[in-house]
């Protein structure tokens, strides 16, 4: 008998093993919905399906009166500018950072510390000085997201650049180096897939982030959205836009996913030895 | 007469570790010296010395008759037993890599027609260590031995006044590395280089070399392991008639191969 560990299922197998879970919580949760309602039919917590596509449909293709958009779109829209924006930013700052820190033991020691202060900020806790210093607008928002998830980034990038191998370093050196080629043709190419790679990670805490705020101040947004509706129980409109937003966050993951492979092959090559 | 590479009276120390005590050394320019020793003798310290990645405690390093520099440069050029290639060049431009950095310092890439002449250069280089055929290919989809000989394409194209290589061959089969000890014997030859080998294999160190280095603790406390250090306890300048006839002693003496002094 084979070991357990040695049996690996066949491509076809595989996605039926994954897919069964997921069916089965759709049907578990289409029986529940289907006694609740029977049992009482004005329940609001188990949503039927046809409930939730109805209201889904109002929310993507029906104009608010009140705002004259499509509150679907509008919201997206919103939160994909504040994510975006706040990613653009970390990411930045953390190849630079990642890289002065993991490339130069000066700057290392200079802000090496203050990354790590900064890191063990909770930012939810800080988000009411950003309300106070930025006000209640975009910029806080995007503000939450940099802070929540840079000093993560800049550290795991400048530990990999860290863990460049000395040999590599002293050789580009011995090539005639300075420290400037060396961080531009040895320490940053061999970030930017560890750099797209920690961006991709740090997109659950982005959204946690992007919620927080929209749930807390804001007028529009997928966060907002889902904390309004909450006060009438909504759960049909609720869980389309929770799904929603699990489809936009798989979709960014994989995007990232084969970015990184389309334009850094050389990273993703088995090793040899 | 003073050498290409001079060592006088250098000491390393941390603290209270002595590691190297009382090196004096001279390297003449076209020489291939083997250094062997035990684990421990100070064989890395002493490369590192002249690599410059650490300086001497005292004493003093020349190169050229200038004091050698405490930072490694392209005058000294290094192969390491590993991680000597960029993995994320392609083979071609781990050997252009060199002259980018010296004909470009903003860009550290040169383009047009410098890069072409520099890629004419680089792919003549490649040839000559049999790697004609893997121009675009990345160091992962390479054998350890085509690695390594990257590595040495790599460290030849800066003409370096001389060639460190540490332990180059240690990771490789035992075919190959009889590959590999006729190409850097060839290229030894060829570009007149002067060469410092550390390695673990006696009768590499023999086979390849012009003289032979040996590092060990002259004195040794037992109360205090750390008091005395390393430095050289045998000194073999080979001629051609030592050096064929020495392997085949050694081998005739020490059966099973012993991997060390």
């Amino acid at each position: 008998m084979r070991r357990l560990l040695n049996i690996r299922p066949p491509w076809g197998v595989r996605l039926l093993l994954g897919a069964l879970p997921l069916a089965a919580v759709v049907l578990v949760y289409l029986g529940a919905a289907s006694v609740q309602h029977s049992l009482n039919p004005n329940e609001k917590f188990l949503p039927t399906f046809s409930a939730m596509v109805d209201q889904a449909r109002i929310m993507a293709l029906q104009v608010d009166p009140q705002t004259g958009a499509i509150p679907l779109w509008q919201d997206t829209a919103a939160s994909l500018i504040r994510l975006g924006a706040g990613l653009a930013i970390a990411t930045v700052t953390a190849l630079v950072l990642g890289l002065v820190i993991g490339v130069l033991p000066l700057m290392r020691a200079t802000i090496g510390p203050l990354v790590a202060a900064v890191a063990v900020v909770p930012p939810i806790a800080i988000l009411p000085i950003l309300f106070i210093t930025f006000g209640l607008g975009e910029t806080a928002k995007i503000a939450l997201i940099v802070l929540g998830v840079t000093p993560f980034m800049v550290r795991d990038l400048a530990g990999h650049v860290l863990a460049i191998p000395e040999e590599q370093i002293v050789k580009a050196q011995t090539l005639g180096g300075s420290t400037w080629q060396i961080a531009l043709r040895v320490a940053l190419p061999q970030a930017m897939p560890r750099l797209l790679e920690s961006l991709r990670l740090s997109l659950g805490p982005a959204w946690v982030f992007l919620i927080s705020s929209e749930a807390i101040a804001s007028d529009v947004g997928l966060g907002y959205r889902v904390f309004l509706v909450r006060r009438y129980l909504a759960m049909d409109i609720i869980l389309p836009y929770v799904a929603w937003i699990a489809l936009l966050a798989v979709i960014f993951d994989l995007v990232l996913i084969s970015l990184n492979r389309r334009l850094y092959p050389w990273a993703h090559t088995a090793r040899t030895r | 007469m003073s050498g290409l590479l001079q060592f006088s009276q250098v000491w390393v120390e941390y603290g209270d570790k002595v590691v190297l005590e009382k090196v004096d050394l001279s390297v003449q320019q076209g020489a291939f010296v083997s250094v062997v020793g035990p684990s421990g003798a100070g064989k890395s310290t002493f490369l590192r010395l002249v690599l410059g990645q650490e300086a001497p405690t005292r004493g003093a390093i020349t190169l050229d008759g200038k004091p050698l520099r405490a930072e490694p440069g392209p005058d000294r050029g290094v192969v390491f037993q590993r991680y000597s290639v960029f993995p994320h060049l392609n083979a071609l431009d781990n050997v252009v890599f060199g002259l980018d950095c010296a004909g470009s310092p903003f860009s550290g890439r040169l383009s047009g027609a410098r890069r072409a002449a520099a890629c004419d250069v680089a792919a003549a280089m490649l040839a000559r260590v049999g790697l004609a055929h893997a121009l675009d290919v990345y160091p992962a989809q390479l054998s350890g031995g085509m690695q390594q000989r990257l590595a040495i394409a790599q460290a030849l194209i800066m003409k370096p006044r001389i060639l460190l290589l540490d332990e180059p061959f240690g990771a490789l089969d035992p075919g190959v590395r009889l590959d590999m000890h006729g190409l850097i014997t060839d290229l030894w030859l060829e570009h007149g280089l002067t060469i410092l080998m550390v390695t673990h294999d006696i009768k590499e160190a023999f086979k390849l070399g012009t003289r032979v280095l040996a590092f060990d603790k002259r004195r040794h406390d037992p109360q205090a392991p750390n008091r005395y250090g390393s430095t050289v306890v045998y000194d073999f300048p080979l001629d051609e008639k030592t050096r064929a006839a020495i392997p085949a002693a050694l081998t005739a003496m020490a059966e099973p191969q012993s991997e060390a002094i």
